[in-house]
């Protein structure tokens, strides 16, 4: 007995003792993020070319789900036969909104991507967040120079002078329209000013389309808003990203026009998330607006509805339209291996190059030259692209995504809700904006 | 084995120890050995977690930020604080919390208790109907979530279409909370269920003999011997359903999305957005806390209330 008695306290001091280590192993685990900004001092600089190190296979992060999933992935699969035996891809897709914040945590725990693809927006937080390092000599092997971009799409790749993305494309808000029901009221082609279009409204109206244009209260909401606050002179934030500028008079009569179109019947009050797409493949919607990523969706899943796509109206008085971006970026991850880092370099130059075959994804090529290739200048989205001074962008604000989902999307929501009034929506908004901006100017110690 | 067996010179112990035998095992330490296992799994699971969750409260403290300044109790006072912010977001989202679990509690508990009453009869297909109830429990959130999200869509959803109604379930309150407890309670009734049948099925058949023979009714009978019976589960699927339903997240997450304009995000919804999304480890932390606090507080009043009860 007492021998038995003293064996199994010592079992259980040892599974205590083990269950320690593995504690303290835990607690080692959680610290690596404090101390992650391993710069990339030791790679040699990156000078176009071919990849001479020893075998490495790089995780690559994106966020295509849709239409555009099989278009990356065919891209993947060409770099990973031609490099065969020297870099190996793997490529790993998931929601954007799910990306976003697994990626800073999975870096830190080194078991993110060494090279990812992120929206322009995010580009200043994660670098910021000393997720990112810089890839100023791949741009220099590219040829890249600022001439051939648009000023928006090159400059949200830089903070502190150091540039950290390299644009793969650019996409924005489109105007898709039904085809039959436009051809009810004599119409071939989306109108493109504020008085056709309402005129088309009511047209469609008195043809028997209940609610031709509805008004969602969530995404793309606040990507209308932000359209229409352009189109009327307003802005998002001042430059020096101190004061949220979008609860101006533009502000107001930019959300008063999206709130009318409920008052006038256009749209169903209170439209829950998605609906209005869904309404719109179903038939039942003539005009939907929504991001041109949405093109392969509607070819794959929507067969017996004849749609089109326009560019939106111009309702303030200035063409304008939300836009975004896909950048390549190299993670601090990727940063602790030189040999990754120049693994990654070849991969990001080497897609780069490839813009003619992704604009067939639905994208529309960042490079000014790329898009007057006659392989890609005759697709629908690439002719939206006519006047490129169109395509505004949100700044590349360290924190700038938090700010949005807080402030002016909520806004958004409670004016088209009608929780509140759109001046009164939008000062609330605007206060609450405010003291994030500085909250982020605090954090991100600009 | 022979722990129940103690030798009496235990309560001595400031005593000289006995030389030899049996009372040699019994040390100061022994009960502690006793407990380690437990208490090393309880220390590393709980105490040094929430240990940890209260440093983290006192910093402004982002998972990838090397510095992590320590605020004390800054965190704590920005949500009290009605103008701050995430003051204002946190109360919202409490009282979205207190809204769904004030309403949502008493249907999980009358309704079970009633589908448990009725499975406990004698009738054909028991079993099937038994199963019937329970089968939504075995659904996961995201099943549930995505099925009712377009089930219930005010405008393109076949609840509207069959019905002919034109509620907006999941952008307008109050429909969207009826929503939520609606689909809450088609989802766990089955559990509560169970568990009521088990309880039912653990009271003797000879105390409701007993009662048919004094002449009681029906409901005297179940007001006398079911519910006393079912006490002590009663407590506990009281308990475990407030704590469940403060808890909830998933629902809102796919079928509200928080809508209307975050009138439907809980507390653990804008916790885990917090903490999670904004990567603001500091402030979800905190909103923990206090959530935690006054879940303690709510679970304290349950087992008060049956405690007092049952010294009658």
């Amino acid at each position: 007995m007492t021998s038995s008695f003293s064996r199994r306290s010592f079992l259980g001091l040892t599974g205590a003792a083990g269950l320690t280590a593995a504690l303290a192993a835990c607690g080692g685990g959680t610290k690596i993020g404090s101390g992650s900004s391993a710069p990339a001092s030791a790679a040699p600089t990156f000078s176009g070319g071919e990849y001479t190190g020893p075998k490495v296979t790089l995780d690559y992060w994106n966020g295509f789900t849709g239409g555009d999933g099989p278009h990356m992935r065919a891209m993947v699969e060409a770099f990973n036969k031609e490099f065969s035996g020297r870099i190996e891809v793997r490529n790993v897709t998931r929601r954007w909104e799910d990306l976003y914040p697994a990626m800073p945590t999975a870096i830190s725990a080194g078991k993110g991507p060494d090279v990812a693809v992120i929206h322009n927006d995010w580009v200043g937080t994660f670098a910021a967040r000393q997720t990112l390092i810089p890839l100023d000599d791949v741009v220099g092997a590219l040829e890249l120079s600022d001439a051939d971009f648009i000023p928006a799409v090159w400059n949200a790749g830089v903070l502190d002078g150091r540039r950290y993305s390299v644009p793969l494309d650019v996409h924005s808000l489109a105007d898709y329209w039904n085809k039959k029901h436009l051809e009810k009221i004599g119409l071939s082609d989306a109108p493109t000013d504020k008085e056709s279009y309402e005129k088309a409204l009511v047209g469609l109206k008195d043809a028997g389309i209940a609610t031709p244009f509805w008004m969602p209260n969530k995404w793309p909401a606040h990507l209308m808003f932000m359209s229409l606050l352009w189109q009327h002179g307003g802005e998002l934030y001042s430059e020096d990203g101190a004061k949220a500028l979008w609860g101006s008079e533009q502000g107001v009569q930019a959300l008063s026009w999206m709130v009318e179109q409920i008052d006038k019947g256009f749209s169903p009050a209170k439209v829950a998330i998605d609906t209005q797409y869904a309404a719109f493949k179903n038939d039942k919607v003539s005009f939907t607006w929504d991001g041109i990523w949405q093109i392969n969706d509607l070819k794959a899943n929507a067969k017996s509805l004849e749609w089109g796509l326009s560019p939106v109206p111009n309702i303030g008085g200035t063409p304008a339209v939300w836009s975004a971006s896909h950048n390549f970026v190299l993670t601090s991850q990727a940063g602790k291996d030189p040999n990754k880092v120049q693994a990654a370099k070849v991969f990001i130059d080497s897609m780069g190059r490839q813009s003619t075959e992704w604009a067939k994804a639905g994208m529309i090529p960042a490079r000014n030259s790329a898009r007057q290739d006659p392989a890609v200048a005759d697709l629908p989205q690439v002719r939206m692209a006519q006047d490129v001074s169109i395509f505004h962008f949100l700044p590349a604000l360290p924190g700038v995504g938090d700010v949005q989902s807080k402030a002016l999307e909520l806004a958004v929501a409670k004016a088209v809700l009608k929780e509140s009034s759109p001046a009164e929506a939008l000062k609330e908004g605007v206060a609450t904006a405010d003291k994030l901006l500085a909250d982020n100017k605090r954090k991100y110690g600009r | 084995m022979s722990v129940l067996t103690r030798p009496k010179g235990l309560s001595g112990a400031a005593g000289p120890a006995a030389p030899a035998g049996r009372a040699k095992r019994m040390r100061t330490w022994t009960p502690y050995a006793f407990l380690a296992p437990y208490l090393a799994l309880f220390a590393v699971f709980m105490v040094l977690p929430i240990g940890f969750g209260f440093w983290t409260s006192l910093h402004e403290w982002d998972i990838n930020l090397p510095a992590k300044p320590f605020v004390g109790l800054e965190n704590y006072t920005d949500l009290f604080d009605p103008s701050s912010v995430d003051g204002g977001r946190f109360w919202t989202a409490m009282r979205a919390t207190g809204v769904f679990t004030l309403f949502s509690v008493p249907l999980l508990i009358v309704l079970p208790l009633l589908a448990a009453l009725l499975m406990n009869g004698r009738f054909r297909g028991r079993n099937l109907y038994r199963a019937v109830y329970f089968a939504p429990y075995v659904l996961g959130v995201a099943v549930v979530g995505f099925l009712w999200r377009f089930l219930l869509d005010g405008n393109i959803g076949l609840v509207n279409h069959y019905l002919g109604l034109e509620v907006q379930w999941t952008t307008d309150v109050p429909p969207a909370w009826v929503a939520l407890i609606g689909v809450t309670v088609w989802w766990t009734l089955g559990l509560n269920a169970v568990i009521f049948l088990a309880g039912l099925q653990d009271i003797p058949r000879e105390l409701y003999e007993a009662a048919m023979v004094d002449g009681a009714s029906a409901w005297r009978r179940f007001r006398a011997v079911t519910l006393p019976g079912l006490r002590p589960v009663t407590v506990f699927v009281i308990n475990a359903t407030i704590l469940a339903s403060a808890n909830m997240f998933g629902q809102s997450y796919l079928i509200t999305a928080g809508a209307p304009a975050d009138q439907t995000k809980t507390a653990i919804y804008l916790i885990a957005e917090t903490g999670l999304r904004q990567f603001d480890m500091g402030t979800a932390s905190a909103m923990s806390f206090i959530l935690a606090a006054f879940l303690m507080a709510a679970s304290a009043l349950v087992f008060g209330a049956f405690r007092d009860r049952s010294r009658r």
